[in-house]
């Protein structure tokens, strides 16, 4: 079998002294969509951050491979010019600093790491124009600063544009559907899933299966205080959303006996 | 002590040596002079570490403690397109030294009247005696006086109708002298202008600019006032500009500092009548041991009156910065709207800053408000912009920019906002010839 493209192996990651992912392991293969569940503060956004490489966790054991090989030594921005790419949670907002300039910035790094000529202006924007006419985001937007004076929905979609423009193989999106509209949600997941082909993977953190309905993930796995307690296919959402997390947390599994 | 003492013996012979060489003058210029220098002597530079609010994070006694000769040979000749080459297409007034330079200035633009204070003293007299020093007085200010006492060819400029063409006042300074530039701008009624003010060092090593600046706007004028402090780190740099405003005038001003060792630079501007609409942005680039001191004062005394400050600065390395200043909305300054604001990017744990701006309104209705910042590159952009594939070097350049972009987009005149920008990258060390 092929390595996969992403590998975590019993991950613990702590901030300051508390431990928060408490042995982590996940494969993802190339193609595969994985969608990962889970009540608020049970580490999702920390696993992705991990593995993006965001200052601020300390990895207190195990590992993650990246193409068979570990990158936790890696920069974030070396990560990203190998192919990962975060969509944050909480895009920020990055004053004085055009959309479009900063676009063309990361996507002329990545390409200079590939020892592949900078992009023509005329032909990046070109590329923008189109890419941001598919998510609904007007061409005027492009000349704002990012993410400044954005709506929630535009700092999502405009995190789906970057990630259509710079074509990494790994997305992580954590939380990319929340506070969408409908509308905007079904433009978002036809952006993840124009992204989505046999070199690509996609990890998906999310509270709602609403995106599965769009998005069909290959796997699913519930992450409850920092352990995957559960895998299982697109039926777990639907699980999930019928019956909630508590039924999944420690000590509460059908007919287990209380310990002692 | 003794040093000190050296130093003020010096001011004293070359005062008397300007006396004797500018004998021929009018007797109010005269008069004005000895009246100035003797204020100095008594003043002295503000030395006191003590009691000394307005100088309580500027120590001038490296100042005091050290002479500069007052040069009065000829201009020293220089390299124009070398030393200032943002000014294609403007007129330019040109002084080395603190004497005019005829080969590095040109013809006067329509509308405007620019020539060195001493012929303006023969051609503009009635101008020239109504202005100067009727703004920036010498009473409480030690620089002032003495540069007063020290005027000589200075700049003279006079706006009628709408200039065109931006006019570029510059200072240069070749050696190791005390120079005195002052400038006198007088926007008559409803005219319009642009002036860029540059002080430069053709050379590294130290020397001392005491410069002096006054602008007056008649009714409706409008006058764009931009100030470049470029010179080398090793310098000496007092400045003291003061602005009067009448009626519905509007002044917009920017001063931009990245050289200079010990820069002190004092802003005031009097809104004198209704309807005047002053707007004043500044950056300053601190780097190694520079020391830059910016104290802007808006003076409201009639009411409907507007005012914007906006300084931004960016510190790195051991460098040191401080803004103060007040604005100042006086009794029946009604429905005046006024607003500071200084934010501080620092960029090494070396670097500090003191800001203190402060409001003071003592009349009704009115709008106003001040803030100040300081801080480092947040954490979070710089991790946003890696996770792009950005690397953190050019990230933080981004920031940079984008941090002084809000001041330099004020600037129209496009070759001086691209100069700027790449001056204020280049006076980063950090930065230097990365882009
Ligand atoms: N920088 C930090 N400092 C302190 N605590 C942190 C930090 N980052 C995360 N935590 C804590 O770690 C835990 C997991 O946080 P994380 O953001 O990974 O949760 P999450 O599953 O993404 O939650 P949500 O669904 O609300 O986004 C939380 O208890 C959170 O408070
Ligand atoms: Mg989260």
């Amino acid at each position: 079998m092929a390595v996969p493209l992403l590998e975590v192996r019993g991950l613990h990651v702590a901030v300051a002294e508390t431990e928060i992912l408490k042995g982590v392991d996940l494969a993802v293969s190339e193609g595969e969509v994985h969608a990962i569940m889970g009540p608020n503060g049970s580490g999702k956004s920390t696993l992705a951050s991990v593995i993006a490489g965001k200052p601020g966790y300390t990895v207190t054991g195990g590992e993650v491979l990246y193409s068979g090989e570990s990158i936790l030594k890696m920069l974030p921005d070396e990560r990203a010019r190998a192919g990962i790419f975060l969509a944050l949670q909480y895009p920020v907002e990055l004053p004085g600093i055009r959309n479009r300039e900063f676009l063309r910035t990361a996507l002329d790094a990545l390409r200079e790491s590939r020892g592949e000529d900078k992009v023509g202006i005329r032909d990046f924007n070109k590329l923008l124009e189109a890419k941001a006419e598919e998510l609904g985001l007007e061409p005027e937007m492009m000349k704002r600063n990012v993410n400044e004076g954005f709506s929630g929905g535009e700092k999502k979609r405009n995190e789906i544009l970057q990630l259509a423009v710079l074509d990494p193989k790994l997305a992580l999106l954590d939380e990319t559907d929340s506070g969408l509209d409908i509308d905007a949600l079904r433009v978002v997941a036809e952006g993840v899933n124009r992204f989505r082909g046999p070199g690509k993977a996609i990890v998906l953190v999310t509270h709602y299966q609403r995106i599965l309905n769009y998005i069909t993930p290959d796997f699913v796995h519930v992450l409850i205080d920092g352990r995957i307690v559960r895998s299982g296919g697109r039926e777990l959402a639907l699980e999930l959303e019928k019956r909630g997390y508590d039924w999944l947390r420690e000590g509460a599994q059908t007919g287990a006996a209380p310990s002692a | 002590m003794t040093q000190a003492v050296a130093t003020y013996e010096q001011y004293e012979a070359d005062f008397r040596k300007l006396q004797e060489a500018r004998s021929a003058e009018p007797d109010w210029l005269t008069e004005l002079r000895s009246a100035a220098f003797a204020r100095f002597q008594e003043l002295g530079f503000p030395v006191a570490r003590k009691g000394n609010e307005p100088w309580k994070y500027t120590d001038v006694r490296p100042l005091a403690a050290e002479t500069f000769p007052y040069e009065t040979a000829a201009a020293a000749s220089v390299d124009a397109a070398q030393l200032f080459p943002f000014d294609d297409g403007m007129a330019r007034v040109a002084f080395v030294n603190g004497r005019f330079s005829q080969e590095l200035s040109t013809p006067s633009p329509d509308g405007l009247t620019v020539m060195p204070l001493t012929q303006a003293l023969e051609e503009h007299g009635e101008d020239v005696r109504r202005h100067l020093a009727q703004h920036a007085t010498y009473a409480d200010e030690a620089f002032t006086a003495l540069n007063t006492a020290f005027l000589a060819d200075g700049a003279f400029v006079l706006a009628e109708g709408a200039v065109e063409m931006p006019l570029h006042i510059v200072y240069v300074t070749t050696e190791r002298v005390a120079t005195h530039p002052r400038t006198l701008i007088v926007a008559r009624p409803t005219s319009e202008l642009s002036v860029v003010e540059s002080y430069v060092s053709a050379t590294g090593g130290a020397h001392f600019t005491n410069a002096v600046t006054e602008v007056v706007l008649k009714d409706g004028a409008q006058v764009t006032h931009r100030q470049l402090l470029l010179e080398n780190h090793e310098t000496y740099h007092m400045a003291n500009t003061r602005v009067h405003q009448s009626r519905d005038s509007a002044y917009r001003s920017l001063v931009y500092e990245a050289g200079g060792g010990l820069v002190r630079n004092e802003l005031m501007v009097l809104l004198d009548a209704e309807g005047a609409e002053a707007d004043l942005k500044g950056l300053y680039v601190s780097a190694g041991k520079q020391h830059v001191d910016n104290n802007i004062n808006i003076d409201h005394a009639k009411p409907h009156g507007y005012s914007r400050l906006y300084y931004k600065g960016i510190l790195d390395e051991q460098s040191r910065a401080v803004f103060g200043g007040t604005v100042m909305v006086r009794p029946g300054a009604d429905k005046t709207d006024a607003h500071q604001e200084d934010k501080n990017l620092i960029l090494s744990h070396e670097a500090e800053v003191d800001s203190k701006p402060a409001l003071e309104i003592y009349a009704d209705d009115v709008k106003a408000g001040h803030g100040a910042t300081a801080g480092a590159i947040a954490d979070e952009a710089l991790f946003y912009m890696q996770s792009r594939g950005i690397d953190p070097e050019r990230a933080m350049l981004f920031l940079v920019r984008g941090f002084v972009s809000e001041i330099l987009d004020s600037v129209t005149i496009e070759p001086l906002r691209e100069w700027l920008e790449e001056s204020t990258t280049q006076a980063l060390p950090r930065f230097r010839d990365k882009r």
